[in-house]
């Protein structure tokens, strides 16, 4: 009776693993199909990789990723890091609805907050409008009157959704610290500036990072956010590949989404070893 | 005496209307080894962040040297602080743990004539003041070592080294040895005051430990519920408590209800007793201290007073003895054995008997009705931080 259930249980498990990785596998069987079809395999050939390095669209969007991905996770990883400090520095009483808030964006539905970034974008855009045929008037200088979505509103978007995850990945450092630490830094010469540069820093380094490859992550795979904020002037990758798929789905797009799932795939892998390294580090610690 | 070099002017400090400092007026001299102590809770570690930069008083003013610094960060005083738990650097050895201080600081080019240029410490004066604090502390050799790699007493020897390699004026120290076993927290004790007295320096040192303080101290300050209970030398404090309170923390204290008849006559069960203390009034209801060890049993005809033994207990040097004396029980250490039940008198010297006015703390303490209790708890602490400490000195 015992074996037949765990025999069940792995049936019941390679089929779940089935369902999950079998598009993804045929995806990438066929990103490497000679043939254009994606049923009929041709033999091995990399030439949709190959077409994948002409295509100026594809490539203009992987830049716009990679720049908007790199650009986001810098300056939410600064902004989340002292973010994190200053939650730090709060009573309880405080910090714990705080934090609540600044987990609810990660739990949302990524539609919801698309969509309601970019009302708040087109709202800001009115208001703008308004604002500078007024300054204009006055004749100092000229202020620009339209304003449209574009690489900007896609930066200021990523930014936003990236912060929590980098407040998350670093809160556990700075509660594991002394909180004396500082004290003793400052005590010892240092203004509070220096003593988060030599004292604190170092010790949530591994937070830092943890969080910014996590914020780089989201970015590099965010479809839906960037879909509502980019407007018509940038693309990124995701949104690229989900325009081409409207007319038909060549092996070229098999080829980039298979470049797209093994950057994730790798990220995730290095931030989960990266994880399960400190925490046997800490342990040993103790 | 020794000259002022910091001063307290009626700080009070208060987190969320609690007013945890009261009016605090307290005075430190320099090249002086004072000791802040009273219970846990009572504002010791408060106070000491309030001299060293790390809190602001809600009201009154920090005096150092004559110059008010309420506002002065910490990094500007010459002042250092040795931490509760020791705050080191875990991502630095020993070697740059103690070298911290050295490389923030900056002083006067001697090479410009204007004097205003200012440089780093060069890396060799550095080097050679490291490994001078080193041996102070008696850690030459373990430069290379991370403080994750020390024991408890090496890290305390580390911040301390840390602190003073900045030659300040004054050394806090908040509770320096409470993490350490017993053992290792007497020779501590011993080593603390020869490196005091080494760099003659001013240490205030806060601790809840009334041995410790009796032992290191120059001046002792005994505070209670953010209020200054009484200051002075640890004979006075010992010898002349000020309240019950004092009297009660610091040793072990018979306090009974006493009605002071004249000058150096005092009352207690009816019958008087001679004493020294004069200047209250004819009749005035006193506090009436005897520490246990100015008891003596003499044979019950004898006896000033006469009570019954109802507890015995071995302490190696004397046996400690519960003595009722009509429903109040005293303890009296004495080296004669005297078995439980059997009746005894005693006999008080004038000078074992001390007179203190009422005060808030009356009839809270000295009675040791619950005396064996009190003991069990403090066998339990000591045992908890011998095992965990224990080994832990390579
Ligand atoms: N930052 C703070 N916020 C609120 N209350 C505090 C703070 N620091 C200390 N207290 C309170 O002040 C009182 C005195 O604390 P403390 O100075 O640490 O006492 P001690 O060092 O004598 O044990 C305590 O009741 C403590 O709860
Ligand atoms: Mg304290």
């Amino acid at each position: 009776m015992k074996r037949n259930n765990s025999l069940m249980n792995r049936l019941l498990m390679l089929l779940v693993f089935l369902f999950l990785y079998a598009p993804i596998f045929l995806l990438i069987i066929f990103s490497f199909n000679a043939g254009n079809s994606n049923m009929i395999w041709k033999g091995f050939s990399l030439d949709w990789y190959a077409k994948l390095f002409h295509n100026r669209l594809i490539m203009e969007s992987v830049y716009t990723t990679l720049l908007v991905s790199l650009l986001a996770t810098v300056i939410a990883t600064i902004a989340g890091t002292f973010a994190s400090i200053g939650f730090y520095a709060m009573r309880r009483r405080i910090r714990t609805p705080l934090m609540t808030v600044n987990n609810i964006p990660m739990m949302n539905a990524d539609i919801v907050t698309g969509v309601s970034m970019c009302l708040l974008f087109v709202a800001f855009f009115n208001g703008w409008e308004n604002f500078s045929v007024w300054f204009n008037s006055l004749g100092l200088f000229q202020l620009p009157t339209r304003l449209t979505m574009g690489f900007g509103t896609l930066l200021i978007a990523h930014i936003t959704f990236n912060i929590p995850y980098v407040i998350l990945a670093i809160g556990p450092k700075l509660r594991q610290m002394d909180k004396h630490l500082v004290d003793a830094a400052m005590d010892l010469g240092c203004t509070w500036m220096q003593a988060f540069r030599k004292v604190i820093l170092p010790e949530i380094k591994p937070g830092i990072v943890s969080g910014a490859l996590t914020a780089f992550t989201m970015s590099i795979d965010d479809f839906v956010i960037s879909y509502f904020t980019a407007g018509s002037g940038s693309s990124t990758l995701a949104m690229t590949i989900y325009g081409m798929t409207k007319k038909r789905v060549t092996p070229e797009i098999n080829a980039i989404s298979t470049l797209l799932f093994v950057t994730v795939l790798l990220l995730l892998a290095v931030i989960n070893i990266r994880e399960a390294r400190q925490e046997r580090a800490a342990l040993r610690r103790k | 005496m020794s000259r002022e070099l910091i001063r307290l002017r009626d700080v009070c400090m208060a987190f969320d209307d609690e007013l945890v400092l009261d009016h605090l007026n307290l005075y430190f001299n320099d090249k002086e080894f004072l000791t802040l102590l009273g219970p846990s809770g009572c504002g010791k570690t408060t106070t000491l962040r309030i001299i060293g930069g790390f809190a602001t008083p809600t009201s009154g003013d920090v005096l150092f040297d004559g110059v008010r610094i309420n506002d002065v960060p910490p990094y500007k005083r010459q002042i250092n602080t040795v931490f509760q738990k020791y705050a080191l650097f875990p991502h630095l050895n020993v070697f740059e743990n103690i070298a911290f201080g050295l490389r923030m600081q900056k002083r006067p080019d001697p090479k410009d004539p204007t004097g205003k240029k200012m440089v780093k410490i060069p890396e060799d004066e550095i080097r050679e003041r490291v490994m001078e604090m080193l041996e102070v502390v008696s850690l030459k050799g373990f430069e290379h070592r991370k403080p994750d790699a020390l024991s408890g007493g090496q890290q305390q020897r580390v911040a301390i080294a840390r602190a003073l390699v900045n030659k300040p004026k004054v050394l806090l120290l908040d509770e320096p040895l409470a993490a350490l076993d017993l053992k290792l927290r007497k020779d501590m004790q011993i080593e603390l005051k020869r490196i005091q007295q080494q760099v003659g320096i001013t240490f205030i040192y806060v601790t809840h430990d009334q041995e410790e303080a009796l032992t290191m101290s120059d001046t002792i300050v005994v505070m209670d519920k953010g209020s200054i209970q009484q200051i002075g030398t640890p004979e006075d404090i010992y010898n002349e408590p000020k309240n019950a309170f004092v009297a009660d923390f610091i040793g072990e204290s018979n306090i009974i209800d006493g009605i002071m008849l004249q000058d150096k006559l005092v009352q207690m069960y009816g019958k008087t007793f001679p004493c020294l203390d004069g200047g209250f009034a004819p009749n005035e209801p006193v506090d009436v201290v005897i520490r246990p060890e100015d008891i003596d049993i003499v044979p019950v005809e004898q006896g000033q007073l006469i009570g019954t033994v109802t507890t015995v207990t071995f302490k190696g040097m004397q046996y400690d003895i519960i003595v009722d004396f009509k429903g109040f029980k005293w303890l009296i250490q004495t080296t004669d054995h005297c078995p439980e039940g059997s009746r005894i008198g005693i006999k008080i010297d004038p000078d074992g008997i001390h007179i203190m006015k009422k005060s808030q703390y009356s009839g809270m303490f000295g009675d040791y009705s619950s005396f064996s209790e009190e003991y069990d708890e403090l066998d339990d602490a000591s045992l908890s931080l011998d095992e965990e400490e224990s080994g832990d000195e390579a």
